[in-house]
């Protein structure tokens, strides 16, 4: 099908992982197989590390501390910025202090098969393994845990596994941790062995002889475009959920440093798995630059219901317990309002797309506590979710204590990423990727509080061990600006910045990224269907085209100027979506947060076809007008078996 | 709703700058305050006219982006009386009236110079951080996570410092420009806990110092910083940072020069 959309390469694989040893130890076994840099001659090897969230804050603190010399780059005025500040539920750990049966194999079997069986096995069990070390570090860091009146860490389940393994900081677990990754950062500034990039966003990845040797960044104060160098580079820049444009990241979120990396060379997979969270704050109007996600903790409490008739606009108050559908308990019995996110996502849709969604644009579904506040009282539901409901109040203006909240899904984090290795090694030699910027560890669908874990994982703990392998052939020949690479790197990006500049058209960027949005949400969003991707791939090419021929970019290059950084980021995003549509049209197959109208059970859930599909889409970059170039590495499923999730 | 808009204009720090009045109009009551500024610059933009920048990412009120004085008021906290207190991101224009008239002005502080228009330079709370505000756990040398107990309240007590998000409106609300909320924060933060003892008296006198070297004013005690902080910072923890710099300079700790 669809041969003109992509064309088929060489397959691909890992060649890291030491399979020739049981799957609990290869992590242990690479480390051992992995050359070593001797303390003196760290110092004679430059990394570069762009941005600074839980995996790339932690990554150059370490690194810093292990003695390399580290060149740190973030676009935020400060490094404590990066989004992972806003992460609020916890972060997972094989502990067992609840001596509830958890175990490094339980939180990989999990993770697997949470990801819906799209994830590596290897890279999946290490990370198992090093969550336990995570907890540690951070307690040493001093990030406040909540504890109980011994003094022992507190734990809280979550998203729907069995066992308690989240660790948390009330509702700011991401902020907490962020902290401790960024104060042990400036403390490795203070010491001279991070060197530090404010204000300062790559748009460029410098490549000479095939290995990556440096990045193109322009100050974002002074607007100075400039060539920096290492020995290695590590892009932990996060996701791309801002391809929707509205989407619970930060407004500055951005594909560009590894969007701009993938038309280096470096393959990008699965950039179809995007995850949708189904208990946001739901759009309000026209001028919504951001949506806010509640915890998913609610579902626990709140009953999620539509009326039953369309078009009922009643005060939700006045229609009788007969004329609602509590859809998720009726359609789950089982699991009722505590199915996975994905699920709970799509069926909101369903509901609204029959007409029966409520609030002003029928973009929503109750989220109603009425009962468990009838059950539990007012002062415990306040207890439990106190911030939650003043925030909502605070953002709709309604009280969630009277009226039933209103919610609806938002885009919230991509699985899919750059390609790595066991490594972390994209397939340029030299360019590592860590965090929610690769697409390793979480297959199809990101369990709850497995964000948190992952970061902190790549950046602590496995790439300042395998990057080792990597430094040990340095120092490289020396580049510097006069080389062809650099100079052609250099050049590219002034001329795209004089270029978006002169266009001076008729409308503005923001114009551009909301029509983006809106186009990726309906066709390329919860439910992806054959005839509205190739819709997408008609229109796409379309606002690419109009963008660059009608934009206006208002002010200098020279200056503080964030229309133009907002311009250039945008103009990412539409390549992105593109290639995004072609590898959902191309997955015809439900599979976690990727479900394809083409592909259902009769009772319409996601289905599977893992004969055909049972492979990370591995994407080569081409030119335009040359279709892209598909790299399949297969996966194989040896310790957890593959089945058909059921939650019925 | 329509609104008068007074807004900070200044293109570099070495420009002269005004305040310039321009006319929001339609304004949705759902809006947040940075969405309306979103509004006015795509209004601004089509005019051929140069956009008012600010600084803001998150939108959540947790990443300490933006802040801009509303009235006088960082982050507009303080002006309503049901409105509790928050960051710029998460004022919404439900709190104005048809037909106000906005003043909306940067942060003003010598130790923060100015970029452009709302946008200001906090770095120097970066450094005040650099000086001490840290935990020297390089990564690797954990103990076990149980074997460091905290007491519940002692935990707690931290937590509520640590909550600090660095968006300096505290150092805004102060007629001193003193940024002591913040760094007791910090001092408050990792001195309540068991790890944070060994380097707890350096810590407080070096914190102290840069704050000193970075050119914030001193504390008198006024508490504008308390009543401005977005996350309700306690003035308990100067208190506290007060005590711990006493007992540390009287146990002999000294800046590093």
């Amino acid at each position: 099908m669809a041969l003109e959309l992509f064309t088929v390469g060489e397959p691909i694989a890992d060649t890291k992982a030491p399979t020739d040893v049981p799957i609990g130890e290869r992590w242990s076994e690479r480390r051992f197989r992995a050359k070593l840099v001797n303390p003196a001659n760290r110092r004679k090897l430059t990394v570069i590390v762009v941005g600074t969230g839980l995996a790339g804050g932690a990554a150059a603190a370490t690194l810093g501390e292990a003695g390399y010399k580290v060149k740190s780059f973030w676009y935020q005025d400060s490094p404590r910025r990066a989004h992972s500040v806003a992460a609020q539920g916890g972060i997972n750990a094989a502990k067992n202090y609840r001596n509830d049966g958890d175990s490094v194999h339980r939180l990989f079997y999990d993770t697997v098969k949470g990801g819906d069986f799209r994830a590596r096995e290897n890279n999946v069990h290490r990370l198992a393994e090093v969550s336990t070390a995570i907890i540690d570090q951070c307690v040493a860091q001093g990030v406040p845990f909540a504890r109980e009146y011994g003094g022992l860490l507190d734990n809280r389940s979550f998203g729907g596994t069995q066992v308690s393994r989240t660790f948390y900081a009330r509702g700011q677990t991401g902020q907490q941790l962020l902290y401790g990754a960024y104060q042990a950062l400036e403390r490795q500034m203070a010491a001279g062995t991070v060197e530090q990039h404010a204000r300062t966003e790559m748009l460029d990845l410098i490549v000479v002889d095939g290995k990556a040797r440096g990045i193109v960044a322009r100050n974002l104060i002074t607007g100075e475009i400039s060539t920096h160098f290492a020995d290695a580079v590590v892009l932990a820049t996060g996701g791309y959920s801002n391809v929707f444009y509205l989407s619970t990241n930060a407004k500055g979120s951005n594909a560009t440093a590894i969007w701009r990396a993938h038309k280096r060379g470096a393959l990008f997979a699965n950039p179809c798995y995007t995850q949708i969270h189904p208990t946001c704050i739901p759009v309000h109007g026209e001028y919504q630059s951001k949506l806010t996600l509640m915890s998913e903790s609610l579902r626990n409490d709140g009953r999620v219901w539509v009326p039953k008739e369309r078009g009922d606009t009643r005060d939700p108050r006045q229609i009788p317990e007969a004329e609602r559908d509590y859809y998720l308990e009726r359609i789950y019995p089982s699991f009722g309002n505590l199915v996975p996110r994905d699920i709970a996502s799509r069926q909101a849709k369903n509901v609204c797309d029959e007409g029966r969604g409520v609030g002003p644009n029928g973009l929503g579904v109750y989220l109603d506590f009425a009962e468990a506040i009838g059950r539990l009282g007012r002062p415990a539901i306040e207890a439990k979710y106190g911030n939650l409901f003043d925030m909502y109040a605070q953002i709709t203006g309604e009280d969630p204590y009277e009226v039933p909240m209103r919610i609806y899904p938002a885009v919230h984090y991509t699985m899919g990423g750059l390609w790595v290795d066991y490594d972390l090694q994209s397939t340029i030699p030299g360019l590592f990727v860590i965090g929610e910027a690769n697409f390793s560890d979480h297959g199809a669908n990101r369990l709850g509080a497995s964000a948190l874990m992952q970061g902190l994982a790549d950046g602590y703990f496995v790439l300042p061990n395998t990057i080792n392998d990597y430094l040990a052939s340095g120092p490289f020949d020396k580049v510097d600006d006069t080389n062809p690479a650099a100079i052609e790197a250099l050049e590219g990006v002034r001329a795209q910045t004089e270029r978006l500049l002169s266009i001076n058209g008729n409308r503005t960027t923001a114009s551009f990224h909301r029509e983006l949005g809106r186009l990726m949400f309906d066709l390329c969003g919860m439910e992806r269907s054959e005839e509205s991707l190739r819709k997408a791939l008609d229109r796409i090419p379309e606002i690419r085209q109009e963008f660059w021929t009608n934009v206006r970019v208002p002010g200098e290059a020279g200056r503080f100027n964030q229309s133009l950084e907002h311009a250039g980021r945008v103009a990412d995003f539409i390549e992105l979506a593109e290639l995004m549509c072609v590898d959902a049209l191309h997955r015809n197959e439900s599979c976690g947060g990727h479900f394809r109208a083409e592909s259902q059970t009769p009772d319409g859930e996601a289905l599977r076809d893992d004969e055909n599909y049972a492979y990370v889409a591995a994407w080569e970059w081409t030119p335009e007008g040359v279709p892209p170039v598909l790299h399949k590495e297969d996966l194989e499923f040896e310790y957890v078996h593959l089945a058909q999730r059921s939650y019925k | 709703m329509n609104l008068k808009l007074r807004v900070w204009r200044q293109r570099s720090a070495a420009e002269k700058g005004k305040m310039v009045t321009y006319e929001v109009t339609d304004v949705s009551p759902d809006m947040s305050f940075l969405e309306m500024l979103d509004v006015l610059n795509e209004q601004l933009i089509l005019n051929g006219e140069d956009p008012v920048s600010f600084d803001h990412d998150c939108r959540e009120g947790i990443c300490g982006s933006c802040g801009v004085m509303i009235n006088g008021r960082a982050h507009g906290n303080g002006l309503f009386d049901s409105h509790p207190q928050t960051a710029t991101c998460q004022l919404h224009m439900r709190s104005f009236k048809d037909g106000d008239t906005i003043d909306v002005e940067p942060w003003r502080a010598t130790a923060f110079p100015l970029i452009k228009d709302l946008a200001v330079d906090r770095s120097a709370l970066d450094r005040i951080i650099q000086a001490g505000g840290y935990i020297s756990a390089p990564t690797g040398t954990a103990p076990e996570a149980h074997s460091i107990l905290v007491a519940k309240k002692d935990s707690d007590a931290a937590f509520d410092a640590a909550t600090c998000i660095g968006c300096g409106a505290c150092v805004a609300a102060c007629p001193n420009a003193s940024s002591m909320l913040f760094t007791s924060s910090k001092v408050v933060h990792l001195g309540l806990m068991p790890q944070g003892q060994p380097e707890r008296n350096d810590r407080v006198v070096n914190m102290i110092h840069q704050q000193d070297l970075e050119g914030f004013g001193g504390c008198t005690n006024i508490g504008e910083c308390s009543v401005s902080c977005p996350k309700g910072i306690s003035m308990e923890n100067i208190s506290r940072l007060n005590h711990d710099l006493l007992g540390a300079l009287r146990a002999g700790a000294r800046p590093k020069s």
